[in-house]
């Protein structure tokens, strides 16, 4: 059980800066989920909170004590790496007996027993615990790997890309699993993903991460509705969210280059940039961040788009429209008859857009 | 497969353009080296095997006489050929397991970021490119009691190094120590650098210590590779010949290869030589077959 925080951590690896002044907050018992593309610092921040590697400048703390100096051991977390780092010749019970029998905190070996057979219980891998682990398939591995991570009662789990090596079915069933352990364990969980379904199935919490800097922290759904900036919008969600670049001009959104003059009664943020100065929101340069979901076909709407491609997902059909140059997507249910090339009516709910700044990409709800 | 790689010849080749043929050019590499094979280990062997049947002496002319098993029953009954058989495992022995202690060692220290490491990796390895002989002179030279450094350094004042009839093994096997602990360092080293670092992490996250994962980690894993060079110096340090005989004549280092040359060229009982030369392979053979069961079993864990 514990509190993580980080302050004003920066990681420069020679002249590459890893991590920009990073602040993050995880409460205890959280599952935190860190997503970022690769090379974005998702795992050196994972591994300076592992005591694996020091920050350059700025302090971690754990449960409100700077663990500056403390080496991994006294840190007592856990850790899942991507490449599993099972213990090779040896079995999987001995890999996951390894953390009970270090000396610095011995376990009777009863015990020792007692909780391997419960973690192989609750991953389901009873039946590996003889086997030697360079014979076991990815999933098994990732399974002991886990395995190995929990039998311990760590401080904090850590993750990095634990379901990454993995085929789609396995990774789906082990996510639900993971996150129900997670539950039953009621421990703090920082699990670090370039998947944002990942992300979004799994977190409390969602950090976005891109380029060495945490740039929006919140629940999932606050991350889908109100990205802080375009990044964000586009790292979740899929198909992403579409960005219409135009102005507004008195509670209308017209787009560019065609003057598609949609509605728009949004809120503009605390500051008010609509009202107090709205002579400059209008006709400033905005981008309209709408989901696809959030685009409306049907056939008395306000507006026509052609069909230009169609993508069948079972549970939906994903739509690419065209209104003159602009293509965006929609997302419609799996019953509706279409097809490509044909001419259909849209309009977007109004309440659901986001409006950025197109030159700085900042949410307006955020910045003004 | 094989086959198939050697018949195409590329038809625009020098060699094609003069009319050779993929089989032509194989033959033009394998046959010497067959034919030298045959010449010079194959033949000997098999008619040194027919020597050790024979009281032949290679001194007179007088003709071989074949006495059947008796060489090697003789052999085998007799106490000082065993003495020597002994001296020579002792040998063994203290050589590799130094030469083992030294060379891991020096890989584990070497193992990490210093500076400097490709250059300290390349003079610690001269040792092991110095001429069998030169070495024994030169360390002669540094064991001797009156001038010798070694003496000078340690304080000894004149200490009987090679002259010292309980000494005079071990400071041989010092002096191969000295010379072959580059090789299993280099092996070691190259079994130390594929340990994944990943590993070492899980480990420090684990809260393993260092010992722990030294005997758990590390030393599973470099053990097929450690276990490779200690068949080769074994192998080397049983056949011992020059180093031995070069430093000192004292009965107590009469390791087998030398009395097998004394055998040989000194008494001229070259039918008896013959066949001590046999229980010599026999028993090298053995052990390296002992040494490989083993090392496959390690490879299995």
């Amino acid at each position: 059980m514990a509190h993580i925080q980080l302050k004003n951590v920066t990681k420069t690896f020679g002249s590459h800066t890893a991590l920009k002044n990073l602040d993050l907050d995880i409460a205890d018992g959280e599952f935190f989920v860190l997503l970022g593309e690769t090379g974005a610092g998702k795992t050196t921040t994972l591994r300076i909170i592992a005591g694996l590697e020091k920050p350059t400048s700025g302090e971690v703390f754990i449960d409100g004590i700077d663990v500056a100096d403390w080496g991994a051991a006294e840190r007592d977390v856990a850790l899942v790496l991507q490449q599993y780092s099972l213990y090779p010749r040896y079995t999987v019970r001995e890999n996951l007996e390894f953390p009970l029998k270090s000396k610095l905190r011995r376990v009777p070996d009863a015990e020792i027993k007692e909780r391997v057979d419960r973690v192989a219980n609750t991953l389901r891998i009873t039946h590996l615990l003889d086997r030697k682990t360079d014979r076991l398939s990815g999933g098994e591995m990732q399974r002991v790997s886990i395995g190995r991570a929990i039998v311990r009662k760590p401080r904090v789990f850590l993750m990095d890309e634990p379901l990454s090596a993995l085929d789609a079915k396995l990774r789906e069933a082990l996510r639900t699993e993971l996150k129900n352990i997670q539950m039953n364990l009621g421990q703090t969980f920082l699990f670090v993903t370039h998947d944002q379904i990942e992300a979004m199935s799994m977190g409390d919490k969602i950090g976005v991460l891109n380029h060495g800097r945490l740039v929006q922290t919140g629940t999932p759904s606050d991350i889908y509705n109100n990205p802080r900036n375009t990044f964000v919008a586009r790292a979740v969600g899929s198909p992403p969210m579409n960005l219409l670049h135009g102005k507004l001009v008195s509670g209308r959104a017209i787009l560019d280059p065609i003057d598609l003059d949609l509605p728009y009664n949004g809120a503009l943020g605390s500051s008010g940039a609509a009202t107090a100065d709205g002579g400059t929101t209008d006709g400033r340069p905005l981008t309209f961040g709408i989901r696809p979901e959030d685009i409306v076909v049907e056939s008395g709407a306000a507006h026509e788009a052609r069909v230009h491609d169609v993508e069948n997902h079972g549970v939906a059909k994903i739509l690419t429209l065209r209104v003159a140059d602009i293509t965006f997507h929609a997302t419609v249910s799996a019953q509706t008859k279409l097809a490509i090339d044909e001419d259909i009516r849209f309009s977007w709910n109004p309440q659901k857009v986001v409006v950025f700044d197109k030159q700085t990409g900042k949410s307006l709800q955020y910045h003004g | 497969m094989a086959t198939a790689v050697i018949e195409t010849l590329d038809p625009k080749s020098r060699a094609a353009s003069r009319g050779m043929s993929d089989i032509a050019i194989r033959n033009l590499f394998i046959i010497p080296t067959i034919a030298f094979l045959i010449i010079f280990n194959i033949f000997p062997l098999l008619y040194s095997l027919g020597y050790s049947f024979t009281d032949f002496r290679a001194s007179t002319n007088a003709p071989a006489n074949f006495v059947g098993l008796q060489n090697y029953r003789e052999l085998l009954n007799d106490p000082f050929i065993w003495t020597n058989f002994s001296i020579t495992a002792k040998y063994v022995i203290v050589s590799v397991t130094g030469q083992v202690v030294v060379g891991f060692g020096v890989a584990l220290l070497l193992n990490r970021d210093i500076p400097f490491k490709g250059l300290i990796t390349t003079l610690l390895l001269l040792p092991m490119m110095l001429s069998m002989a030169v070495v024994g002179l030169f360390w002669k030279l540094l064991y001797d009691p009156s001038f010798g450094i070694i003496n000078h350094v340690l304080g000894l004042g004149t200490f009987e190094w090679l002259s010292n009839a309980d000494m005079a093994l071990y400071a041989v096997a010092i002096t191969d120590i000295w010379m072959w602990s580059p090789f299993v360092m280099l092996l070691s080293l190259a079994g130390l650098s594929a340990v994944p670092k990943h590993l070492y992490e899980a480990a420090a996250i684990d809260r393993a210590g260092s010992l722990y994962t030294f005997f758990r980690i590390t030393l599973p894993l470099v053990a097929p590779i450690l276990m490779i060079a200690i068949i080769f110096r074994t192998m080397e340090a049983f056949k011992t010949f020059d180093l031995a005989y070069i430093l000192t004549s004292q009965p107590t280092t009469e390791v087998i290869s030398i009395r097998l040359y004394k055998m040989a060229f000194q008494e001229w009982q070259t039918g008896r030589s013959s066949a001590l030369a046999y229980i010599v392979l026999i028993m090298i053979l053995a052990i390296t077959n002992i040494y490989v069961k083993y090392l496959n079993k390690v490879k299995e864990r």
